[in-house]
């Protein structure tokens, strides 16, 4: 979804550096970045340290930062939209009103996007600081304490120990039950074989109970689509 | 052997000595694994000392050694460890996390591309930076 952003503005000194969230490293980031030819500066974050700098809770998540390194949006939903919801959970497939939604969505996001990329601080999408800070969520104790449980519950399971690695991750996910990034990088981690979409029943269950919140709340921009686009269960 | 995590990396020791939450390392191989290094001030890093607690002196320091988990938890990181205390996690207090968001400046990281090429976030400065994450699973 970025390369074509990318190619419109890369004169417009504009970077884009997409971090993969990925304990397993190259092995199952590799097919992805070489099929999608970026030309971008792509990233392999085996230890999740960019979502525990930024205090990131799923993916994908995106910060602006300008050209003196000054955040001018923190951490927030880059163009996700809970419409996908309304999966078809059986074949997989979305309505047409779902799939209409989560392309407005992505849509106004990289028009934001562009917009700043080619105008810089005078984008109207572009934060001046006091309204950064109004944005960022802090972290809390909670937070600090599961990122060093799942960094240890990740070690260990990589390292020959997986039925410790794998309680450390379950209890990573308890102390912070809103970063689905830990819950579904331990899913993948737990998992042998082929990888793909973590979407089991348990994870299916854990969206559901949700009810009404989202699972990406939506970035503040104009025209962003607020609607939720999904029934919430009973 | 023990391993030390931080966020700065791994590091394998030969000669700590794990007890419970205590994690007791030479004062060299406290440096090695944390950065942190044992001076007559305290433990410092750069500028920065913490001075060892005078009513609790033996829980901090003895002679050459340095039980770097205690000083770890004063300074509000949390410490988490295995079972066996073969592998230790210091990690970063969510104050200096949010110390760190809330002055604007984008923290800083170095991670490598597919090639293992390193690259940090602040190689950039200078362009603006769409910082994104995404995931395969």
């Amino acid at each position: 979804m970025w390369q074509a952003l990318y190619d419109e503005v890369k004169e417009q000194n504009f970077i884009i550096v997409a971090v993969a969230e990925e304990a397993r490293g190259n092995e199952t980031a590799r097919e992805w970045i070489e099929a999608a030819q970026l030309s971008y500066v792509a990233l392999i974050d085996r230890e999740h340290h960019v979502a525990d700098l930024y205090n990131m809770v799923n993916v994908p998540q995106a910060v602006w930062i300008d050209e003196s390194g000054q955040i001018v949006r923190p951490a927030e939903t880059a163009g996700a939209h809970d419409a996908w919801r309304a999966m078809n959970r059986v074949e997989r497939s979305m309505p047409e009103s779902a799939t209409a939604l989560t392309g407005n969505a992505q849509q106004t996001y990289v028009a934001a996007v562009r917009d700043w990329a080619i105008h810089g601080a005078a984008s109207r999408h572009a934060y001046t600081p006091a309204q950064a800070r109004a944005h960022l969520t802090l972290p809390q104790d909670n937070v600090a304490l599961a990122n060093a449980h799942f960094r240890l519950g990740s070690y260990l399971h990589q390292h020959g120990n997986a039925v410790e690695g794998d309680a450390f991750l379950a209890s990573a996910a308890a102390l912070r039950p809103e970063s689905w990034n830990i819950y579904r990088q331990a899913m993948n981690l737990r998992a042998i074989g082929p990888q793909g979409f973590a979407a089991d029943e348990a994870f299916f269950a854990r969206v559901d109970a949700l009810g009404g919140a989202r699972y990406y709340p939506p970035p503040d921009i104009a025209g962003f689509p607020g609607e939720l686009g999904f029934e919430p269960p009973g | 052997m023990t391993i030390v995590l931080t966020e700065a990396g791994s590091t394998e020791l030969v000669d700590a000595k794990a007890s419970g939450e205590d994690l007791w390392l030479t004062a060299a191989a406290a440096a090695r694994a944390s950065g942190w290094s044992l001076k007559p001030e305290g433990l410092c890093q750069g500028a920065v000392c913490i001075p060892v607690p005078r009513t609790e002196a033996q829980n901090f320091v003895r002679d050459d050694a340095v039980n770097l988990a205690a000083f770890w938890r004063l300074m509000g990181h949390p410490v988490v460890h295995d079972a066996a205390g073969a592998t230790w996690m210091l990690g970063t207090g969510a104050a200096s996390r949010a110390r760190a968001l809330q002055s604007l400046e984008a923290p800083d990281f170095r991670l490598p591309d597919l090639a293992g090429a390193m690259h940090a976030l602040s190689d950039y400065r200078g362009q603006r930076v769409l910082l994104t994450t995404w995931s395969s699973w």
